[in-house]
């Protein structure tokens, strides 16, 4: 009976689907808003860029940006350092990869879990406890030095406040990437390829060699590409390791930039190169990926072949575990350490432990509850209206529900292209100024927010609503649903899974966010993130660590319930 | 949620309560109005407020302290600290009010060249406490009435007596050219702190821009607040520092760091920290309430003691074991200057020192 109505009350119900379709106002929606969230500031930025004080049209900026080596230096500064960070991200995540995903190496899932934790550590965080660890002469690291070799006071074995020490510590938090895209890829790669070149006589080696490493090839490249856009957009790091030291890079030059007097037509034009480069780099991952499916071409395969390390197989697990002394087991004790000692960089003991840290953060310092409060309500927010957002657009993307789906696609992974930076300072210079004045409020940060976690959530619900087929759909139409309740009843329950951990990726990318909230918070609409950074730069580095810990226990108990959840291991990076 | 949804609401009605205000407020010319003294109706007023925010530029546990002693004393209102470099309390409030956000109470700045431009702007309001009627002296209080000197400090030269006997430690800010201290220096940033602006004003003035050229060769460790480098003195990062807090200093050393510091021979650049109330103050009455309190012989003795501050009220005591304040050589303020060069000299610090 209601299948003879659905038809009767629409003619059109092969494109329209549905009795009351909702879905063309939705699109149309969704595709406005997008728009709006992405248009807007990249014009703004672009409008910016082009005039002067006056308003007038002028190439002046970019030909200061040019010809200033106050601009040129911290650009080449950091092409060097995003280079480079790709470069040994590569060389340590890429065997380390290939360890876990097809050697007999014991510890395997240890070694996932801990790469897990090092990606979740929000970089900022990281550049902290280095500092605690490897400052020339109060580093724990270097005062151990001295106590075991006895020398003399002023020498020092690591200092952090170099260019070197920062490219260390961004590459520490930056080769989950490429961990993550080589290992799937290890994972993908069928067992019989590998078995075709053994019974054609290859040894091991050969093998390794001439099959799995050229097919593994264009994951370990984009993930290069990944690392080195990683290391381009950072701000935290630079800005904590870098000024000390005496250099810029981009991203401090452009938040130096708006610091009194202001100039906004300069940071403008500063952060255009950001984003065109980004753009670049990602359309040439995009060509290297996008081939990627060939690798499984031939239907069902066997099981991934693990090569027996034989007695290297305990060396191999001491290597990885030495690659990730760094990013987590050293840092995190010296964060523990700082919070519990009455002076930061010294190691604590039963005598000297204190809970006046702990006490101080939370009970005298005077913003903590509300950053709590913010950070806590903005990663709610963004996390289920991202996921919201994401699983809509996927699935009138998925299902090509509507026409021009390809824009509302499009429009959904654009905001990848943006680095954090750039668009706070297009979200800045938008929503400062009449009609939409937003600075100051949390909106303004949620917009932020939203923006930047849209494309990877999309990716991650796109692949989901995929791996539902149609059929089931399909199926529930002809018994007589329309199109929301088959939705609401076949897909979302089978969707269930992906979107919660869809939700856990939003809520923990949120509250590590540093880069655009630098830019846009005030006084009442502060967060933990930028909590963090200014209490670094009034020398705060005990109630750092407390607030520091804090986070990562809020992270972790939301990446644990991710892992609860079945069908989901572990988190997954942006991955196209 | 509710936060976001009450946001331009509060926008709004916060600027139809500065259109109130500024229709009763005096011409910004006028003298100061008569002093105000902690009434039992202004407290009523303030407590029905329930809080004030404070901006400020001071090291942030002893602002905290300065905001638990105010809650203690008045039970009920509650103080939120906004705390960060006086040159960025300057920027935020300046983009604040372009945002038309009334959020800022009551200010304190590092640097008092600030006060000259919330003046001109008339964003500041004629109120004067009793005890800054009474007892500050005229130079540390604005004629209109409109701020007065809540904090005066210097900005010093310091040692970690673990690393360096007293003996080779440097005496003038001329010593620290001498290559044994390259590398081992740690220095704040004038673009943050209010306090090393208004240093590197006056040492710029009295040594002159070729002493940073030669200073920035000594490969300096560039941190940003001037209560950095005290704390990187104690943790044995540096050796010595160029310029910072000798309040941070006082702190540390009396809770027995090896920090000593150094009143230079050429004089230590003097530090005024003015307070002032906000004419669009969201809380009117706990934002007078807090600036009165701000100046009592007990807040002052308060921030004298366990701050490492100085006062100019005249019924404070120093606290013995540092150095008076009259035996010390200092050099000579003036905010107006620091105003007109202010861009100038964050400009040229940047060239010298690279960031």
């Amino acid at each position: 009976m209601t299948a003879v109505e659905t038809t009767a009350l629409s003619p059109g119900a092969r494109t329209s689907g549905g009795g009351f379709d909702i879905t063309r106002p939705i699109f149309y929606g969704f595709a406005a808003l997008l728009c709006v969230l992405i248009v807007l500031p990249v014009s703004w930025l672009l409008y910016y860029s082009v005039v002067d004080r006056t308003g007038a049209f002028t190439l002046g900026n970019f030909g200061k940006l040019f010809s200033d080596p106050a601009f040129l230096d911290p650009l080449l500064t950091t092409f060097i350092l995003s280079f480079s960070t790709g470069l040994i991200c590569c060389v340590v995540a890429a065997p380390m990869g290939w360890l876990v995903a097809r050697t007999n190496m014991p510890g395997g899932m240890l070694v996932r879990y801990l790469v897990t934790a090092s990606f979740v550590t929000p970089p900022f965080l990281g550049a902290i406890a280095w500092e605690l660890l490897a400052a020339p002469n109060s580093g724990l690291l270097n005062k151990f030095y001295r106590v075991v070799t006895n020398a003399p006071p002023d020498e020092h074995l690591f200092n952090i406040y170099s260019f070197t020490g920062l490219i260390f510590v961004i590459a520490c938090y930056t080769f989950p990437y490429v961990f993550v895209l080589v290992a799937n890829a290890l994972d993908r790669i069928p067992g019989d390829l590998e078995d075709a070149s053994s019974i054609l006589g290859g040894r091991t080696w050969d093998t390794a060699r001439k099959v799995t490493v050229p097919l593994v090839l264009p994951a370990l490249l984009a993930g290069a590409l990944v690392a080195f856009l990683q290391a381009m957009t950072l701000f935290g790091s630079p800005a904590i390791l870098a000024l000390p030291a005496g250099f810029h890079t981009m991203t401090t030059k452009i938040w130096s930039l708006f610091q009194y007097p202001p100039k906004p037509e300069l940071a403008a034009a500063a952060a255009l190169p950001l984003l065109v480069l980004t753009v670049i780099l990602l359309r040439a991952e995009h060509m290297i990926l996008g081939r990627r499916g060939y690798a499984v071409l031939g239907g069902k395969s066997g099981e991934p072949r693990l090569i027996k390390l034989g007695r290297w197989r305990w060396p191999a697990l001491a290597l990885c575990f030495a690659v990730l002394l760094n990013p987590i087991i050293l840092p995190y004790g010296a964060l523990l350490n700082a919070a519990v000692s009455p002076v930061a960089s010294q190691p604590v003991t039963f005598a000297t432990m204190t809970l006046h840290n702990i006490e101080w953060v939370f009970f005298e310092l005077s913003t903590t509850r509300l950053a709590v409060w913010n950070t806590v309500i903005l990663g709610v927010s963004t996390a289920t209206i991202g996921t919201v957002l994401a699983v809509v657009i996927a699935y009138l993307t998925t299902r090509k529900a509507v026409r021009g789906y390809r824009i509302l696609a499009f429009l959904a992974t654009t905001p990848v292209a943006i680095p954090g930076i750039v668009l706070g300072v297009g979200l800045f210079l938008t929503y400062t100024q009449p009609p939409f004045v937003l600075y100051g409020t949390l909106w303004i940060l949620l917009i932020a927010f939203v923006t930047i976690s849209l494309p990877a959530a999309y990716q991650q619900l796109q692949s989901a609503v995929r791996a539902v087929h149609p059929e089931f759909e399909d199926a529930s139409r002809i018994l007589g649903a329309t199109r929301l309740r088959a939705l609401w009843q076949i897909t979302a329950p089978l969707l269930r899974t992906s979107v919660i951990a869809t939700w856990c990726f939003i809520f923990v990318g949120t509250i590590r966010e540093l880069s655009a909230a630098i830019m846009l918070f005030t006084s009442e609409t502060k967060v933990i993130s930028v909590l963090i950074f200014d209490l670094n730069e009034s020398g705060d580095l005990a109630a750092i660590s407390v607030l520091g810990i804090m986070m990562l226990v809020i992270t972790f108990a939301v990446v644990i319930a991710v892992n609860r959840i079945p069908g989901f291991g572990g988190m997954r990076l942006r991955n196209s | 949620m509710r936060d976001m949804k009450f946001s331009r609401r509060d926008v709004l009605k916060s600027s139809v309560a500065a259109a109130a205000f500024t229709t009763f407020a005096s011409p910004i010319r006028a003298a100061a109005p008569e002093p105000t003294a902690i009434t039992p109706a202004l407290i009523a007023a303030a407590r029905k407020e329930g809080k004030v925010v404070y901006y400020t530029s001071v090291d942030l546990p002893l602002a905290e302290k300065i905001a638990r002693s105010f809650e203690t004393k008045y039970p009920s209102i509650t103080v939120r600290v906004e705390r960060t470099g006086a040159e960025r309390v300057f920027q935020r409030i300046g983009q604040e009010y372009a945002s038309r956000i009334n959020a800022v109470d009551v200010v304190n700045s590092s640097d008092a060249a600030h006060f000259v431009v919330w003046k001109r702007d008339g964003l500041l309001v004629p109120y004067v406490p009793e005890d800054v009627a009474k007892h500050y002296p005229t130079e540390h209080k604005d004629a209109d009435g409109q701020f007065a000197s809540f904090r005066v400090w210097l900005s010093v030269i310091a040692y970690n007596s673990s690393l360096v006997k007293a003996e080779d430690a440097p005496k003038s800010f001329a010593d620290l050219l001498d290559p044994k201290w390259a590398g081992k220096m740690v220095k704040a940033h004038p673009g943050y702190s209010g306090t090393i602006m208004t240093a590197t004003y006056q040492m710029s003035r009295d040594l002159g821009w070729p002493y940073f050229e030669k200073l920035a060769r000594q490969r300096i460790m560039q941190v940003q607040s001037s209560a950095d480098p005290p704390k990187k003195l104690a943790l044995g990062e540096r050796a010595v520092m160029v310029d910072g807090n000798e309040y941070n200093i006082f702190q540390l050393k009396e809770s027995g760091q090896p920090v000593e510091p150094v009143y230079a021979s050429e004089g230590s650049p003097l530090i005024i920290g003015p307070n002032g109330v906000f004419k669009n103050a969201p809380n009117p009455n706990a934002a007078r309430l807090f600036q009165s309190y701000c100046f009592t012989p007990e807040c002052q003795q308060l921030i004298i003691d366990t701050g490492g501050l100085r006062s100019v009220h005249p019924q404070t005591k120093e606290k013995a074991g540092r150095k008076a304040f009259k035996d010390i050589k200092t050099m000579k303020d003036n905010a107006a200057e620091v105003e007109k060069h202010g861009d100038d000299i964050k400009a040229r610090y940047t060239q010298l020192f690279k960031v």
